[in-house]
């Protein structure tokens, strides 16, 4: 009886919250057929939109994947002073607000900011426009690799890298037969939740990107702005694409997650 | 190794010292006036109390649901195990949308939750659906199934073994999933935006209020309740981490 029972409450819960929901707007997007929707994604601001997206997070996604596997490495294997707060720092992205993000980054690029008046001095502007947004982007999603990379790295210990180190293998050849090969899954699965966030991130962008529409505007920024013009259409469209990135993303996860625990 | 640092600092360092410079460059009075703002103050009492009851029902809901994926058999199971993850990979933006196409004033089934606190609570349910989930199955999966089995043969009925045996064990890692729900739902933004209609004193939460200040060019008032959303994040993660050495230590001994 109560096995009923909890299956009914735990699956209701499911779809009153989240497949119910998620449904709609597929529903919703193509309820007069799949031409308005292909019309509503295909605008020029749509598809700049999506041009946008792409490209932050083709900078994104390496920056953080390097960066990411070198910060593990030292994180796993060297001792040095500060490593802790390191290690707690590379956590905060995860815990912050995506709106005090892009307001600390404000603070620095802005025209009033720290660096404004050297930056305005040369040129250089970095808040409402690209490489604020790439910035931000870069710190939400600065946790992912690191994360992922870290255990496995426990995991292995040092003595196949030692070994090799003993049979002659320079250091980076370590790296690149020993290492890699063995953190390799940890890293697939890493760099797509890197990616999922780079595509979906929408309140620290919103903060730094100034909302010009065909210029700074992401894809989540244009769901938003399409919604708030009452085109709902354009926005329920602009969302099953951004749906459809999180379903393929669900999909390689699951694709990296079970080699990894085979392994 | 230097480089990692070098680029820690960069990214995240220098943007979050600079917030807190923002925020105590008025001294201990300017902040406490940015802070005491009663609209302010509204706004982080509401993240507050709408955050804990976010808490409460994900320490239920999601024990029940990692309890059906573990224990339960049910056509589709692999399914729903994979749309669990769904609220992690789908921009915030666009859940708050799903939400508010099905309980907003045009949805199907005639509830219209949005521009109320309801419609808070439901975002923010939405963004954390995962961490308990997540953070609970693992340790079901591994927990020894003989406890409960003695317990049984003992004469414990199911809730009596579950309160004695099952509960117990898994009661770090509920509040290990607890406190990530809870970081993540005292910042929350992009899901709440749209629904919740920003309604000052009534469904403004801290984050859509500091946007508003940023907006409206007050840095300072921004600053102060930024860096108050902060230390609350800073004092959640340092918890979760002396949560997990905790029970690492109570897995060796």
């Amino acid at each position: 009886m109560h096995k009923w029972l909890l299956r009914i409450l735990g699956l209701s819960y499911l779809g009153v919250l989240l497949a119910a929901p998620v449904g709609l707007v597929f529903w919703r997007t193509f309820e007069h057929g799949f031409g308005p929707a292909w019309d509503a994604v295909t605008t020029p601001e749509a598809k700049h939109a999506f041009t946008l997206t792409v490209l932050i997070a083709a900078i994104v996604v390496p920056a953080n994947t390097v960066f990411g596997v070198i910060c593990a490495l030292a994180i796993v294997r060297r001792r040095f002073p500060g490593k802790g707060i390191v290690n707690a720092l590379v956590d905060l992205p995860l815990a912050l607000s995506p709106i005090v993000v892009g307001l600390a980054f404000l603070l620095l690029y802005s025209q009033t900011g720290w660096f404004g008046s050297w930056l305005s001095e040369h040129g250089i502007q970095v808040v409402f426009a690209f490489p604020g947004m790439v910035l931000v982007t870069i710190f939400v999603s600065l946790p992912f690799v690191v994360r992922e990379v870290v255990p496995v790295l426990r995991e292995i210990g040092i003595e196949q890298e030692q070994a090799a180190a003993t049979l002659g293998a320079s250091p980076a050849q370590t790296f690149r037969r020993v290492t890699l090969p063995a953190i390799r899954w940890a890293v697939g699965y890493g760099v797509v939740l890197t990616m999922a966030r780079s595509l979906g991130e929408f309140g620290a962008v919103s903060v730094v990107s100034g909302h010009i529409v065909g210029k700074t505007e992401t894809l989540t920024l244009h769901v938003e702005e399409r919604f708030q013009g009452f085109d709902y259409v354009g926005a329920y469209a602009a969302s099953v694409v951004l749906a459809m990135l999180a379903i393929a993303t669900l999909l390689a996860m699951s694709l990296f997650k079970p080699k990894e625990e085979v392994r | 190794m230097g480089l990692a640092t070098a680029y820690l600092s960069l990214i995240v360092l220098l943007p979050l010292a600079a917030l807190v410079w923002q925020a105590g460059k008025g001294g201990r009075t300017g902040f406490w006036h940015a802070v005491s703002d009663p609209q302010a103050v509204s706004a982080l009492k509401l993240t507050l109390a709408v955050s804990v009851g976010v808490c409460l029902i994900n320490a239920v809901m999601g024990t029940i649901v990692a309890w059906i994926l573990v224990r339960d058999r049910f056509v589709g199971q692999g399914v729903v195990n994979a749309i669990i993850d769904l609220p992690f990979a789908l921009p915030t933006i666009v859940a708050g949308l799903t939400l508010l196409a099905l309980y907003g004033p045009n949805g199907p089934v005639g509830i219209n939750v949005a521009f109320s606190r309801v419609a808070v609570l439901l975002a923010l349910l939405f963004v954390t659906l995962p961490f308990v989930i997540r953070t609970v199955q693992p340790v079901l999966l591994e927990l020894d199934r003989e406890m409960e089995e003695a317990a049984a043969s003992l004469g414990a009925g199911p809730l009596l073994t579950f309160r004695h045996v099952v509960f117990p064990n898994l009661f770090p890692a509920i509040l290990s999933g607890v406190a990530l729900a809870f970081a993540r739902a005292i910042g929350e933004f992009g899901s709440v935006v749209l629904i919740s209609g920003n309604l000052p004193f009534k469904t403004e939460v801290a984050s859509v209020f500091i946007f508003g200040r940023i907006e409206s060019g007050d840095a300072p008032g921004a600053a102060a309740v930024s860096v108050v959303i902060l230390l609350i994040s800073f004092a959640v993660l340092l918890g979760i981490g002396a949560l997990r050495r905790w029970t690492t230590r109570h897995d060796r001994a």
